[in-house]
């Protein structure tokens, strides 16, 4: 029997944009958000990942979790450009507001300042956020 | 152009303050649960909006003030109460919906 | 007009799941489609049937499963969320089935407004 692939991708392509603005570890926000983008990824829709406000301490390099006891989630935002979730946007004032710069990150962004993220914003038509 | 519904404190959270620097020019914000606190007059944040209400359309959701006794209190100028029906004639008006919890 | 609901927090602890609630309810009376309510974060807790809530209050988990039932409205547990809280089909409120992610992202391609209740 013939696998029914849509040889030109799927019928609906929309523009997805996640919004991440919560701490990881102290909440389960982060981690339950990264596994709505993957899953996302296989719909291969339009998708955007957004840090914002304390979301950009997400994508903090060096985390140790083995003494909390928690999962180190943060290696799983570099196997995102594997998925074709290539878009990710840090939010200017989040990143300066916190003494942050794009070295202290662990995966490749694209920085906006706060008025370009809100036009990219207005450009979508599903937004989902925690 | 965007709905972006708040829902909590701007006492507790930097929700709203967030929504207001990305919020596009037209935008329509609405208050809902407790971010309605933030619609009171005479606050020690009620700048937030007063600053953007020429270029935002704000709304509050009328149970939630109502629940919280705030309903004799008075509202920034320009804030208009909807309830549950005009919350989903919001959404539909608007191309898509961002929620700042 | 089809709207597509995620609801991120469970009955009680938030106001998330009644403004959800009793928007559902105010679209469905302007005549407009419920496609999906998918429930994530601890918004999986809605569809646990064991809840109690006092007598003199709000049924939550009852109030979503007259919604399904009385308007045939797909209430989607994810099962990952699910799995972590303890929530399985053996104390799955009526309404309410356990699905994968993607129903969550069906529902924003298919429904014309996608909109987020949570904390």
């Amino acid at each position: 029997m013939e696998e029914e692939w849509d040889e030109d991708g799927p019928e609906v392509v929309k523009r997805f944009m996640y919004v991440n603005r919560k701490a990881p570890y102290g909440t389960v926000y982060a981690l339950e958000m990264l596994e709505k983008v993957l899953i996302s990824a296989a719909f291969e829709q339009d998708v955007h990942v957004v840090f914002m406000d304390d979301g950009v301490y997400q994508l903090k390099k060096e985390q140790e979790t083995k003494a909390v006891n928690m999962k180190n989630f943060s290696p799983t935002f570099r196997a995102l450009e594997g998925y074709d979730v290539e878009k990710l946007y840090v939010e200017k004032e989040s990143l300066e507001a916190r003494g942050l710069t794009v070295d202290d990150l662990v995966v490749p962004v694209e920085v906006l300042g706060a008025k370009e993220l809100g036009e990219l914003m207005s450009k979508q038509e599903v937004i989902l956020t925690a | 152009m965007l709905l972006h519904t708040v829902n909590k404190s701007p006492f507790e959270r930097n929700s709203l303050e967030s929504c207001l620097r990305v919020a596009e020019d037209g935008a329509g914000v609405l208050l809902i649960e407790d971010g309605v606190y933030a619609a009171m007059d005479n606050t020690q944040v009620s700048d937030l909006i007063k600053k953007r209400m020429g270029n935002v359309k704000f709304y509050v959701l009328g149970p939630d003030v109502d629940a919280r006794g705030l309903g004799n209190q008075s509202m920034i100028d320009g804030v208009e109460s909807v309830d549950y029906a005009g919350f989903v004639d919001l959404v539909e008006k608007h191309s898509a919906t961002q929620s700042w919890v | 007009m089809k709207i597509g609901i995620l609801v991120n927090e469970g009955p009680f602890q938030h106001q998330a799941s009644d403004t959800a609630y009793l928007f559902a309810k105010a679209a469905l009376e302007k005549g407009h489609e419920i496609y999906r309510v998918f429930f994530y974060y601890d918004g999986v807790n809605n569809a646990n049937k064991l809840s109690e809530p006092q007598a003199d209050d709000r049924d939550l988990v009852k109030l979503w499963s007259a919604l399904a039932e009385e308007h045939k409205v797909d209430l989607v547990v994810c099962v990952a969320a699910a799995l972590r809280r303890g929530i399985k089909d053996d104390i799955l409120a009526p309404g309410f089935r356990i699905s994968g992610l993607g129903q969550l992202i069906e529902s924003g391609i298919q429904s014309d407004r996608q909109i987020t209740f949570g904390d």
